[in-house]
């Protein structure tokens, strides 16, 4: 009952996207919108695994979303749109980018972590804006999403959905998972006490570097996902500022858990949609909300019921 | 004797100019609590360091069970069964009791890369982890956090934590450091049950835990050894007299046998 308790904010998510079709937000539009948010929290999910259980603050994650968006935009190009040759490229492009940068990177930690994935993702970024053949700066747009087993089940905006939320389930499931396993615990160990740790024997490298792979690789199938949705791909969508909007994600939804990164980044893309409609200068108001969100929610939004239950038992 | 489970051999280490640890060669016998005293700056914590692995030593060798890990890191060291507690606290603060100590047993069995079953349920690690905190009375606080536990609960804590790696030796490092008289008291039945059982090299400052606990004692002055021997020859000895004049909090005609 306790476990039940503890997951039903993201429970509760999941169950209101699942339903969210019939309930005013089958116009494409909701669905566009819908899909955007599922894939963003798809890489903040992966990125809360890293900064919430591994203790790992990356400035680099859109970088992975980045290798998965331009594995597609490649393939597109030579003309492979199976979804079953696509998305393991994807995965592996990112999570190889993530094992040759990581073991460099994994070798830091706190301030020069920071600055060593920010510089890496950068790199990604300028590589992306090279790639004249596939739009450079300007942008590769799709000749047809990908395709599953030859069937364009991707193009369906309602199928698309489900596929969405089901990716987005599965990496908080693996995630949660891990989280809990042997290795999770070490993780968890290494980023609570890393001197206990190594006292008890284990080396943070080989664990550390391990999960920051798996993380890249998730992060890598939401940037297939990201491509499909969109049909273009540029290499503004992976600049270092998508990587501070994921991380931002993840602090505004609370590190002690998985579910406080869906819930960042759910409130952060609606927020930012409301926003966006309602004033022409809409961002200097999105900043100063988010500035007093970090101010006065130092749980993240996860942490809010707690504070608020705290705040009548206290007065 | 049997043959020692730690050896000390010609060990030196210099910060700068400074020396301290000269020479010091040493043994922990089977189930020996060997306390190592010394006044304040004697070296103690240097060279506990230098056996945990934190530090490399300039020179000299030092063997556990027989084999040479002068040149080995602080985590494969740990991995042979050498377990350190900490001077300073150093516990896993958001982990609860139980997993601390679960973590240790983690440690001491099998690998950590299994990614599948969560770690919490499995009942191997969960029994060993209980019999350590049981071990050192904790068990009644197994699903406490650790980071709101008491000072003197989390020195107990970190003992259990040594004992869960089901370790060959335990290096402890001012066990007592910080505590109340009542939980002084508690720490050192504590200890006392573990005599025999484990090889223990410990460092202390309180004078009538080491009297109380020790099989022999060796003191160190200024990096280096002055002598070894049991409670009883070391409270006799001129040297060592010498070494402790001066300081008030260290009367050792007044520690009991």
């Amino acid at each position: 009952m306790r476990t039940l308790a503890k997951e039903a904010p993201a429970l509760l998510v999941l169950g209101a996207l699942a339903a969210a079709p019939w309930l005013g937000f089958g116009e494409s539009w909701a669905l566009t919108l819908l899909a955007r948010a599922m894939i963003l929290a798809m890489a903040a999910v992966s990125l809360s695994f890293l900064v919430g259980g591994a203790g790992l603050v990356s400035l680099g994650h859109a970088a992975m979303l980045g290798f998965g968006a331009y594995a597609v935009v490649i393939l597109d190009d030579a003309q492979i749109v199976e979804a079953w040759v696509v998305l393991p490229v994807a995965i592996t492009a990112a999570a190889g980018f993530a094992l040759v940068t990581g073991a460099v990177a994994i070798r830091t930690s706190g301030v020069h972590f920071i600055m060593i994935t920010l510089a890496f993702g950068q790199m990604a970024y300028f590589t992306a804006t090279s790639l004249s053949g596939y739009g450079g700066d300007d942008g590769y747009t799709l000749y047809a999403r990908t395709e599953l087993g030859g069937s364009r089940i991707l193009s369906d905006r309602l199928s698309f959905h489900f596929i969405c939320l089901g990716a987005l389930t599965l990496t908080w499931l693996v995630c949660r998972m891990l989280l809990a396993s042997r290795f999770g615990r070490v993780l968890r160990a290494v980023r609570g006490n890393p001197l206990r740790a190594q006292a008890l024997g284990f080396s943070p490298y080989p664990y550390r570097l391990l999960a920051y792979v798996i993380a890249g690789g998730l992060a890598g199938a939401a940037g297939f996902l990201f491509a499909n949705a969109t049909e273009f791909v540029a290499p503004a969508y992976i600049a270092w500022q998508r990587s501070g909007e994921l991380l931002f994600m993840v602090i505004l939804g609370g590190i002690g858990g998985l579910h406080g990164a869906l819930l960042g980044a759910f409130g952060f893309v609606l927020l930012e949609e409301v926003l966006s409609h309602q004033w022409e200068h809409w961002r200097i108001a999105f900043g100063v909300l988010l500035i007093l969100a970090v101010l006065y929610l130092p749980g993240g939004l996860a942490g809010l019921p707690a504070q608020l239950a705290r705040r009548r038992g206290g007065g | 004797m049997a043959e020692p489970v730690l050896a000390l051999r010609g060990l030196r280490k210099r910060f700068g100019g400074l020396a301290v640890t000269e020479d010091v060669s040493l043994d922990v016998a089977p189930g020996e609590i060997h306390a190592v005293i010394g006044p304040n700056g004697a070296g103690k914590t240097t060279l506990i360091n230098q056996i945990s692995g934190v530090l490399a030593p300039d020179a000299g060798r030092i063997l556990f069970l027989g084999r040479d890990i002068t040149r080995l890191k602080l985590h494969r060291r740990a991995r042979l069964g050498l377990a350190r507690s900490f001077q300073i606290t150093s516990i896993i603060p958001d982990f609860t009791a139980l997993e601390n100590a679960a973590l240790a047993a983690q440690a001491g069995e099998g690998t950590s890369f299994r990614f599948f079953r969560p770690a919490g349920k499995e009942a191997g690690l969960n029994r060993a982890a209980m019999v350590a905190l049981e071990q050192v009375g904790l068990a009644r606080r197994a699903n406490t956090p650790a980071g709101a536990m008491s000072h003197g609960e989390k020195r107990q804590l970190e003992l259990a934590i040594a004992l869960a790696t089901q370790p060959r030796l335990l290096l402890l490092d001012e066990p007592l450091a910080g505590a109340g008289p009542e939980e002084t008291e508690r720490l050192i039945g504590i200890l006392s049950l573990l005599r025999r059982r484990y090889a223990i090299l410990l460092v202390e400052h309180d004078m009538q835990a080491v009297f109380a606990l020790a099989d022999r004692i060796s003191v160190l002055v200024y990096g280096r050894l002055i002598a070894t021997g049991t409670p009883a020859v070391i409270r006799q000895n001129a040297e060592v007299r010498a070494a402790y004049l001066g300081e008030d909090d260290i009367p050792l005609a007044a520690a009991p046998c």
